[in-house]
């Protein structure tokens, strides 16, 4: 008599089987196959053991609120092009800086310092939306599946070409008040999105690697997250608790 | 009430963020429960949940009603999740290699995953489940987790991850052998 091979009796196991009862017969006369499809619900039976971390019936609100930035973000890009956004960041930023000034030689009140605190705060959060969406252009690019023939990169590319007038604005702002740190990342973020906007929408294996190792060569993703995370904790610091001598952006 | 069922897939088509927020609420439980057994561990899961959902949200227009909602989000998550192994395994085997200059020294710093003679002494069953599927391809641990853990047919498993009926089942066989090879010692059981 012929026993039933594992791959029989895995389709079995998972009701996959196009021959289940002519399995069920063998098993019922078949002390050997009985004892292997055993052993066979015995370690399986054992893999559903290993625990999965729970989350509470508020994470899809926690997801969504998370997400919604994101989309937020989007829409509203959608809404002002960047040329309404970029004079009203620079007017932002000159207003801190002279609120800034100002308030420095009148013995600064608590009430300017207040006011410069609320406009970086927006800058920071306009930069925190800027660092994060070019966090997905990257990540995206980086972890894109090695595929023979062509991969549409249309969504990446539409991405970067609008990310790239917002980095230029950011990073002159952050040169002119002299956050070198900053304005390097920045700089090799805008040469990596000029690469993806100038891309064609369908790349070749060899032309995606490309891209990738630019991304990797420079640590680019790395240095965009730490950078975003920095902004990001800034942005959650009470204003009131925050060090006047912190240092900018 | 099921949002499916409320029509709020096609709310969401028709730019109803209320719609998109339901559909986030009922599904990114079974999404993060999904992407943890893939990945094993929680920062990765939580990466692909929030990409599932954002990648689902872009390319809400290209879904059609062929297959279920959940089924088209668990192709999203899976095929995400997919790269992310692969690419975190390619970046770990080139670490690797970079680093063999620096291995005797990096021997001496105690691992923080489980090594196996942790796993041996610890006992734990957990520990032991855990890396045996660490040792699964990232294609047949995927395969393996949509069929055991999600109870997705070999068909759909095939369709979501664009590959064939045959080398789905053979992926999901040799998931398989692989944890039989690896807990068999374990539960007590010789083949």
């Amino acid at each position: 008599m012929n026993h039933l091979c594992e791959e029989q009796l895995v389709l079995f196991y998972y009701g996959e089987s196009a021959e289940a009862s002519g399995i069920e017969g063998h098993l019922a006369g078949c002390e050997q196959c009985r004892a292997d499809f055993r052993a066979l619900q015995l370690v399986l039976n054992t893999v559903d053991s290993a625990p999965v971390p729970e989350r509470g019936a508020g994470y899809g609100e926690a997801v969504w609120q998370r997400l919604s930035q994101q989309l937020g973000t989007r829409k509203r890009r959608r809404a002002f092009s960047w040329w309404i956004w970029a004079p009203a960041t620079v007017v932002l930023v000159l207003a801190g800086f002279f609120a800034g000034r100002l308030s420095h030689r009148a013995e600064t009140t608590q009430t300017a310092a207040n006011n410069q605190q609320v406009r970086e705060r927006i800058l920071l959060v306009a930069v925190g939306d800027h660092l994060e969406r070019s966090q997905m252009v990257l990540a995206e690019l980086s972890n894109a599946p090695e595929k023979k023939g062509k991969l549409d990169i249309s969504d990446e590319r539409q991405m970067a070409e609008e990310l790239l007038d917002d980095n230029r604005l950011y990073r002159q702002t952050a040169r002119t008040t002299g956050d070198t740190g900053v304005a390097n990342v920045l700089d090799d973020l805008e040469r990596v999105l000029i690469e993806i906007a100038h891309s064609p929408s369908e790349v070749s294996s060899d032309q995606l690697s490309e891209l990738q190792q630019q991304i990797e060569s420079r640590g680019l993703l790395f240095k965009v997250r730490v950078l975003g995370s920095r902004v990001r904790d800034e942005e959650s610091t009470p204003l009131g608790e925050k060090d006047k001598s912190k240092k900018k952006m | 009430m099921d949002a499916e069922a409320g029509g709020a897939v096609e709310r969401a088509q028709s730019g109803d963020s209320d719609a998109f927020r339901l559909l986030v609420d009922q599904h990114s439980r079974a999404i993060f429960r999904l992407a943890f057994r893939m990945t094993g561990n929680e920062q990765d899961a939580e990466d692909v949940v929030q990409e599932t959902f954002l990648r689902a949200y872009r390319q809400l227009s290209r879904y059609e009603a062929r297959s279920s909602f959940s089924t088209w989000l668990y192709r999203i998550a899976s095929n995400y999740a997919l790269d992310l192994i692969r690419a975190r395994r390619r970046h770990e085997e080139k670490r690797e290699r970079g680093n063999s200059e620096d291995r005797d020294v990096l021997q001496s710093i105690p691992a923080t995953s489980p090594g196996p003679d942790r796993i041996f002494y610890g006992g734990q069953v957990k520990d032991r489940v855990n890396a045996a599927l660490d040792e699964l391809s990232a294609q047949e641990r995927t395969a393996f987790v949509l069929r055991h853990f999600e109870g997705l047919s070999i068909d759909e498993i095939g369709q979501a991850l664009g590959t064939g009926t045959n080398a789905t089942k053979h992926s999901i066989f040799r998931a398989v052998q692989k944890l039989r090879r690896s807990l068999e010692p374990l539960v007590g059981t010789a083949k």
